[in-house]
């Protein structure tokens, strides 16, 4: 029996029953940009990067499940001038200085902004004030780059069941706290070992005194695109089957 | 006390010129000028017109984040404050360095010497000494040093580009690289770096030692000209290595009295606020260092950089720019008014320098340490780091106090222009009255100004490059507030009088 399949850009992807269009299009090598989806964990819809045009509707890759013969636009000029103008807010919401941020080279935030060729952030910067905790002795959390992905939120309270963050406030005002009395890291069970602690897409949740210790040229993006390798370990994972 | 020339008496009634912004130099400043009624000077400032600010919004940030962040202070000598903001840090690590950490950021420094002082002569000094203090301005400029002197600038170019490809290969990138970490480096040399920075090196020994003749030329066709130009004298400081030799990456600070007598020698850096205090004066956003044994600011100005840290060590540790050295110092038998002492000799021992470094980073790389792999140490934690280190332009001070939270409490940052603030007031001071007093106001005799602020080097915000042609407006007002003349100099460096 032939395995169902759908359109994306024109291409033929293969998908098994639940897959969702995300998790179809990475395992045939293809990249649609995304923020608050992680392959380990279960879509969560808000970061609206991985909006594609499905059968002409707008949704969310990680949310929608892939359906046979449907018609998924991805990479198209339209698509990708509104990711742009999502990561454009992000960068001027939060305080995104990637010359002097650690995670530069290895930041999934920053791998997209030049994936869709952000070349400036367009609007003007918010300049907010997010003091840095940095009262736990072995991670540094540094609120000015937190993207609203959920990401540690979902994983320190699903797989760590410690439910050490949260997000708090509403609209602009939303932020990611830490749920202890004092608001302080230190004031909790967190642990370099929880999954939570390698999770972040961004340079939010550090390891302590180790910034800056890989070289530049040997960062997880500095050799190829965040596109490449999503197309490379494709290929890799079919090497091996 | 106020200098000579610093303030006039009754500026009300003074005509005001400003050369702003003061071109071929890194970052931007001003300079202005009041004159009375018959041109005569009352009045001369250097101003630094742009606010930094980095000593205050590190604070806070986690300390291994700081030699990276500052720096952006620069994009010419960024991997001074880089190396200055590790040695300082790697007190706070309680870290002894490894050879191969050690020496590696030595091959760094030396990178940025060579690259800084080559871009420096070359590119932004050159026209003025090849062609003329006052000759036609539109010939005045890089690409008219590659119009007449083709082989000269290539050769410019290319010692510039090495020192760069160092600096790529031992930070990560040509600029703003991330090499140097608190307690060590990231990375060492491989195989292959080594041998692709060998092939060349002994063809930049070659070309720097021409560089050094070529200022020395210049020096013998100009001798009383070069040695009286925007002459002054000052005390002066530099770091010198334990046996009295230059070393631009460590050592102990030496301080000598303008009449030539030791102020203090071997002091440690980590006291440096001992011997050094900061002056400010409401018209510059640049501190006014001295010393403090002499006093304070009016008195206990000193200079840094080249000219000092060639006539202040006792010997180079590499053969042929220590037998520069010798040369410059026995150049008119070593006269009170000689060479030693004269603002443009900056540019000579520029020129000695970056032989200096060329010859270092020949050293380095048959050095066995630097492919080595053990790249960074730790030891007892500190709350306080000072590192000191000879920038291009001279010497670099970073201070930081950081809290048991690993976040950088106060930072204090001396940068080598800031040391020279007042040195270089007293040079265009100097030439003010030598050249411009009395005299109806020209671009040429403008640019003589220049010519002494470009002596030092200075990095005015120790920020940005600004090199090129740049727009300059010169206004003359009387003491009503007309403007009588003004002369304008766009961006293409086309000059008119309107």
């Amino acid at each position: 029996m032939s395995q169902d399949t759908f359109l994306l850009d024109g291409e033929e992807i293969p998908f098994t029953r639940g897959q969702t269009i995300m998790e179809a299009a990475r395992a045939a090598g293809k990249f649609i940009p995304h923020l608050c989806w992680h392959p380990d964990f279960t879509g969560h819809g808000s970061c609206k990067l991985c909006t594609v045009k499905a059968n002409g509707h707008l949704n969310a890759a990680c949310v929608t499940a892939a359906r046979k013969d449907m018609t998924v636009e991805n990479r198209t000029p339209e698509l990708d001038d509104k990711r742009r103008t999502l990561l454009q807010l992000l960068f001027v919401e939060g305080n995104h200085f990637c010359p002097s941020c650690e995670k530069s080279g290895n930041c999934v935030l920053q791998a997209t902004a030049y994936e869709l060729d952000m070349m400036s952030p367009h609007f003007d910067h918010f300049f907010p004030d997010r003091p840095v905790d940095a009262s736990h002795p072995e991670v540094l959390l540094d609120f000015n780059r937190c993207i609203l992905c959920e990401l540690c939120v979902r994983v320190s309270r699903d797989i760590d069941h410690k439910n050490i963050f949260a997000l708090s406030g509403r609209g602009i005002a939303k932020h990611l706290v830490v749920n202890a009395e004092s608001g302080r890291l230190a004031d909790t069970d967190f642990s370099l070992d929880d999954k939570a602690a390698q999770v972040c897409p961004v340079g939010v949740i550090l390891t302590k005194k180790k910034g800056f210790s890989v070289p530049i040229g040997q960062r997880r993006f500095d050799a190829t695109s965040i596109a490449t390798q999503v197309t490379e370990a494709a290929a890799a994972a079919q090497e091996e089957v | 006390m106020a200098f000579a020339l610093e303030t006039a008496a009754h500026p009300e009634h003074l005509k005001r010129v400003a050369i702003d912004p003061v071109s071929r130099v890194e970052g931007h400043g001003k300079v202005t000028l009041l004159l009375d009624e018959d041109n005569h000077v009352q009045q001369v400032r250097l101003h630094i017109v742009e606010f930094r600010g980095f000593e205050k919004f590190i604070e806070g940030r986690p300390y291994w984040e700081v030699p990276v962040m500052v720096q952006r202070l620069c994009g010419i000598c960024p991997v001074s404050h880089h190396l200055a903001a590790s040695k300082a840090l790697d007190q706070v690590v309680g870290a002894t360095l490894t050879p191969t950490a050690e020496k590696i950021r030595r091959l760094m420094h030396y990178g940025q010497i060579l690259q800084s002082h080559a871009l420096h002569f070359y590119y932004l000094a050159s026209p003025d000494l090849l062609f003329g203090f006052g000759s036609d301005m539109a010939m005045r400029n890089v690409v008219g040093v590659v119009a007449v002197a083709p082989e000269l600038a290539r050769k410019g170019v290319l010692l510039r580009k090495y020192g760069q490809e160092v600096i790529r290969m031992t930070a990560g990138k040509r600029v703003h690289g991330t090499g140097s970490v608190p307690g060590g480096v990231n990375k060492s040399l491989t195989a292959e770096e080594r041998a692709a920075l060998l092939k060349d090196v002994y063809q930049m020994i070659a070309w720097s030692r021409e560089a050094v003749r070529i200022v020395q030329g210049l020096f013998e066709n100009n001798l009383e000209q070069f040695n009286s130009f925007g002459r002054f004298t000052a005390h002066s400081m530099s770091l010198v290595r334990a046996d009295g030799a230059m070393d631009l990456y460590d050592g102990d600070l030496r301080a000598r009295r303008a009449d030539g007598t030791t102020l203090f020698d071997h002091h440690d850096y980590r006291r440096y606020w001992e011997v050094i205090a900061e002056d400010v004066k409401s018209w510059s956003y640049m501190k006014f260092p001295f010393f403090k044994a002499i006093g304070n600011s009016d008195e206990g100005w000193y200079r840094v950089g080249p000219l000092t840290r060639v006539t202040q060590c006792d010997f180079i540790a590499t053969p042929l720019a220590d037998k520069e050295r010798q040369t410059f110092m026995a150049f008119d038998n070593g006269s009170a008014n000689g060479v030693t002492g004269a603002t443009l000799s900056y540019h000579w021992t520029r020129m000695i320098e970056m032989l200096h470094a060329a010859e270092a980073i020949k050293d380095l790389l048959h050095d066995e340490d630097i492919v080595g792999t053990d790249l960074v140490n730790t030891g007892v934690r500190g709350e306080r780091g000072i590192g000191v280190i000879e920038a291009p332009r001279g010497t670099l001070i970073h201070h930081y106090k950081v809290d048991e939270n690993d976040q950088v409490t106060r930072a204090n940052l001396i940068v080598s222009t800031t040391h020279n603030n007042q040195a270089m007031n007293e040079a265009i001071r100097a030439v003010a009255r030598q050249y411009l007093d009395g005299h109806e106001l020209t671009e040429g005799l403008l640019n003589h100004i220049e010519v002494a602020i470009r002596a030092f080097d200075p990095c005015l915000s120790c920020a940005t490059h600004a090199l090129g042609q740049m727009p300059l407006v010169v206004d003359l007002i009387d003491a009503d507030g007309k403007v009588l003349d003004c002369l304008t100099r766009d961006m293409h460096g086309v000059c008119s009088r309107d």
